[in-house]
């Protein structure tokens, strides 16, 4: 094993529309860094961010709006990130910050779930990429969006407002952000980036719904369940 | 049997070895393998790196051996193929290779155990999973712009069939620089072993096909330049050759 079918297939890469990556800035709101207060000078840090921080949300995490979302066992509750996600029209790199939005086919609302952490030194795998922690939203075409750097976010649990935030408080805005990302790293079409997880992002457990919405690109709710064992 | 799928006369075809450096193509065509542009032999859907995993690698870079699994994530924009170029930045001084034995995985796998974890596996390749030291920041470390930019992972030339590496946990590795040798080690140094990797992993997350682990590098990293020729090796799996060239 594998046949040379079996090889055709892996070769071919991942067949279905999803993205081929989607990929989330850290600390990209003010409120967020300024939180850490002294802490991102000291150690293990030791200096605040420079360059993009970015961290992967990779495919068994994609699900869809509407989805039931399973906590596994030892996650009590989860962080809801209530992210801007820029898609991507066509490949980009080294793109200028002045021509970065003609890359952009449109915008979603991306739910970041995490299992909450209080450090950033390490990767978080087990923190960002359980199975189901990425539920994406339907696209708003570029088109739609007046100002990707002047939009309402409010998150909703159980229907009650749980955050407000807006895109206007990003350190890096929309066409900053790509500019930077796409000096070291292509993104292509269909790929997702997450301007960042507005600071104070509310947590939920199973039984829970939460919607996030954002003013001009939709609406995103998913209820979470507890995994059967 | 040895896959691999490269670019012949304008088309892109999959490939396997047919010996004597030549490869077999789909439509009964045998081309040399200097004839060829080699690609990836997959696109990876997740791909899992794993850092300090060989213990003499983590007493290299002055840290202890971890107590779990050090993963972190790369994207699809790094790889690229064998005989590929990769770009260094003129303001890096510090910017080195690490020969991997990467593993590819064929069959869904959630919460594997270590004794079914080869039940899982489609088969080995190598990756050279260079790093930009000068980049690295100290939030979620190794972080992309070190770990995961255009053209830094190469990985190839084959995929190699898992029955036809029968112990992948004893397999030499190395690397040269313009011939000369500069890192050797052997695959059963590592901390956590591909079974281990696969149980950890699965543990948490659902592996599907396609997905691949980079199993970390040992000891013996060096700077490298413009113009260097760089050649990973893994015993029975492939002979993976990259040239550095400026970044304009």
């Amino acid at each position: 094993m594998p046949s040379s079918q079996d090889y055709a297939a892996l070769a071919a890469g991942p067949a279905d529309s999803r993205p081929r990556t989607v990929v989330g800035a850290l600390l990209n709101y003010r409120q967020a860094l300024a939180a850490l207060g002294d802490a991102a000078a000291e150690p293990p840090y030791k200096a605040p961010p420079k360059a993009p921080v970015l961290y992967i949300k990779p495919a068994n995490t994609y699900a869809d709006d509407g989805d039931d979302i399973a906590l596994p066992a030892d996650v009590q509750e989860v962080e809801i990130g209530a992210c801007l996600g820029i898609v991507f029209a066509r490949k980009a790199t080294r793109v200028d910050a002045a021509r970065a939005l003609d890359y952009v086919a449109g915008y979603r609302v991306v739910a970041d779930l995490s299992v909450p952490h209080a450090t950033f030194y390490r990767p978080p795998v087990k923190q960002k990429s359980r199975d189901g922690f990425c539920p994406i939203g339907a696209l708003a075409e570029r088109g739609q969006v007046a100002d990707p750097d002047k939009l309402d976010i409010e998150v909703r649990i159980d229907g009650q407002v749980a955050q407000r935030a807006t895109t206007g408080d990003l350190i890096r805005p929309v066409a900053r952000l790509i500019a930077d990302v796409t000096q070291f790293m292509s993104l292509d079409r269909g790929d997702i980036l997450l301007v960042g997880v507005p600071a104070g992002a509310p947590r939920a457990r199973a039984g829970q719904r939460y919607e996030i919405e954002i003013a001009q690109v939709g609406r995103l709710a998913n209820r979470l369940v507890a995994a059967s064992a | 049997m040895k896959h691999a799928r490269i670019v012949y006369q304008g088309a892109t075809h999959l490939a396997t070895d047919a010996g004597e450096g030549r490869l077999a193509l789909a439509d009964g065509r045998t081309v040399a393998g200097n004839e060829v542009a080699w690609l990836p032999p997959i696109e990876p859907r997740t791909t899992f790196t794993l850092a300090i995993n060989y213990a003499d690698h983590a007493k290299e870079l002055a840290f202890k051996a971890p107590e779990e699994p050090l993963g972190f994530l790369k994207a699809a924009n790094t790889f690229i193929g064998h005989r590929g170029q990769t770009l260094r930045p003129a303001d890096v001084g510090f910017m080195h290779y690490e020969c991997e034995l990467a593993v590819v995985i064929g069959k869904t796998a959630r919460k594997v155990s270590r004794g079914q974890a080869y039940d899982h596996v489609a088969g080995y390749t190598v990756a050279n999973d260079y790093a930009l030291r000068d980049y690295l920041e100290n939030w979620y470390r190794p972080n992309l712009r070190v770990k995961s930019r255009d053209t830094c992972t190469p990985l190839g030339p084959w995929l190699v069939d898992r029955d036809d590496v029968p112990d992948p946990m004893n397999l030499n590795l190395r690397t040269t620089v313009n011939g000369t040798e500069t890192q050797r080690g052997n695959t059963r140094d590592m901390v956590f072993d591909i079974p281990a990797l696969i149980e950890y992993f699965s543990s948490f997350m659902t592996l599907e096909p396609g997905d691949l682990i980079l199993t970390g590098t040992p000891d013996g990293i060096v700077n490298v330049n413009a113009g260097d020729e760089v050649v990973t090796e893994i015993e029975g799996v492939g002979r993976l050759v990259n040239t550095l060239v400026a970044h304009p």
